[in-house]
């Protein structure tokens, strides 16, 4: 708890660390009508897709983030060895990162959506979709972020080891909107999306801790 | 007396089993077993290729082109072994801390990318006589790909940590997290692919396959392997050298290698 409070007073002290995800998912949403060309038909099928990714990779930009200022301070060492258990540590990082990270654009998300001129209900499902995947993002990244600490060129390495494991958080986010725009019931992707999320609840910071004490010994 | 007897089988025993974990002692055996398995793999490869392209009939649908799965079938099938060999290795290495194991691991790696790579050309290359395009989103061809993905990033990592046995664990847990990963997006891309295709081209109408087309693909199957478990090997033994430079035994070798090879030029 200490560690998560302490972590959310770090971010919010250095708030334009938080904007810059923001504005790195507003931008790169905003690209894709520039890219495309304004027809409302074809946005709007291809939102829920653009979104997602946006959020993807917003998620994955801040990820270097996680550990890196508490591995040069030394804080982490300290965290390695606290009586406490590594991977409970580790989850209250990850929950900092994701209520930092993942909950601002689970927020604006609904705004861009209707940009691309997505129905309400569908808006609806996209925050829903969003609110229950982006913690499986966070995960699931941390494992990448926790085993390319202090490697040259982490930031690019951890994009190539995570993007492949975030393709299932991505096909069932964006299936869920899209399914939602048919018409259809988005129920089961979202059942899927929890899963994801709590299975990665369970394992990814038992993972993650291994990988932090593989990385700092 | 006896109990002189079981004690010295317990030694035999503990001898035996990790004897070949060692690299010092592995390096002379994988030396000796690798003409083996290449030339078994040649002789494999040889029959299987004339299985395939003599005797084998010709497709009453697909014509000649159909002979690319004599190449590609065996190739998809060793790049989703090998993932699981390597991820095997991997695991057995961060559990008992073998050396061995993760060298074997880091072996494997670039053979198994470029299975999955050749599974991949040639299934695009019988994909545009076949379905008119070179590629299509279909649900196996894009758990390849994933897969190649998920290859490059264990090489990549492993490459860029300087620290052997940091990167050896790194690679491990990634092969482990990427293995429990595997079914997961091999379901979450084959529902997506019949969410968004209404009928795509069902890749699995082979129902009936001659005798001879089966016999063509399990010797290329079997040629693949033993080619796999050469060129592992010879990998293996470079890594070896690489990581164990300072110790006694390959200045050895290398001592005896100079010398013969001194004696040969005097020659």
């Amino acid at each position: 708890m200490i560690v998560l409070k302490r972590d959310l007073l770090l971010a919010f002290r250095r708030r334009s660390d938080l904007a810059t995800t923001l504005f790195f998912f507003l931008i790169v949403s905003s690209l894709f009508p520039l890219g495309i060309g304004p027809e409302a038909a074809v946005l709007s099928s291809i939102a829920p897709g653009v979104l997602w990714v946006a959020a993807l990779l917003a998620g994955m930009i801040s990820l270097s983030r996680l550990f890196a200022a508490d591995f040069s301070d030394g804080s982490l060492e300290q965290m390695l060895i606290a009586p406490q258990p590594l991977a409970l540590l580790v989850l209250a990082k990850i929950s900092a990162h994701w209520i930092v990270c993942g909950l601002p654009v689970v927020l604006l998300a609904p705004l861009i959506g209707l940009q691309y001129g997505l129905p309400n209900e569908s808006l609806l499902v996209l925050v829903w979709s969003l609110l229950l995947g982006t913690p499986a993002l966070s995960l699931i990244g941390a494992i990448g972020a926790a085993l390319t600490l202090g490697v040259r060129g982490s930031g690019l390495l951890v994009a190539l080891l995570v993007l492949p494991l975030y393709i299932p958080v991505l096909i069932f986010g964006a299936g869920a909107v899209a399914a939602s725009q048919h018409g259809m019931s988005a129920q089961a992707h979202l059942s899927l999306l929890a899963a994801c999320s709590l299975l990665s609840l369970v394992l990814a910071p038992l993972a993650t801790a291994a990988a932090l004490r593989i990385s700092a010994e | 007396m006896v109990n002189k007897s079981i004690d010295n089988y317990k030694v035999y025993m503990k001898i035996n089993w990790f004897k070949y974990s060692s690299p010092q002692v592995f390096y002379p055996l994988a030396g000796k077993l690798i003409p083996w398995f290449a030339w078994l793999a040649a002789i494999l490869a040889l029959a299987g290729l004339y299985v395939s392209f003599m005797v084998a009939p010709t497709d009453f649908q697909q014509g000649e082109a159909y002979r690319i799965i004599f190449v590609h079938v065996p190739a998809a099938w060793m790049s989703m072994v090998i993932y699981i060999v390597m991820a095997t290795w991997a695991g057995l290495g961060l559990a008992l801390n073998a050396r061995l194991s993760a060298m074997m691991a880091q072996a494997l790696a670039p053979t198994g990318a470029i299975f999955t790579l050749l599974a991949l050309v040639t299934g695009s290359l019988w994909g545009k006589p076949m379905w008119g395009a070179w590629w299509v989103w279909d649900a196996r061809l894009t758990s390849e790909l994933i897969l190649l993905f998920l290859y490059l990033g264990f090489i990549a990592l492993q490459s860029s940590i300087d620290d052997p046995r940091r990167a050896d664990r790194a690679g491990a847990l990634l092969a482990l997290v990427g293995v429990v990963n595997v079914p997961i997006i091999y379901f979450s891309v084959k529902w997506w692919n019949t969410l968004h295709q209404g009928s795509s081209i069902n890749m699995g109408a082979a129902p009936k396959m001659a005798a001879t087309m089966l016999l063509g693909m399990l010797l290329m199957a079997l040629a693949f392997w033993m080619y796999t478990v050469a060129v592992a090997l010879m990998r293996v033994r470079c890594i070896m050298l690489e990581r164990e430079r300072n110790t006694d035994w390959v200045k050895e070798l290398s001592l005896k290698t100079l010398s013969s090879q001194s004696i040969a030029g005097a020659k």
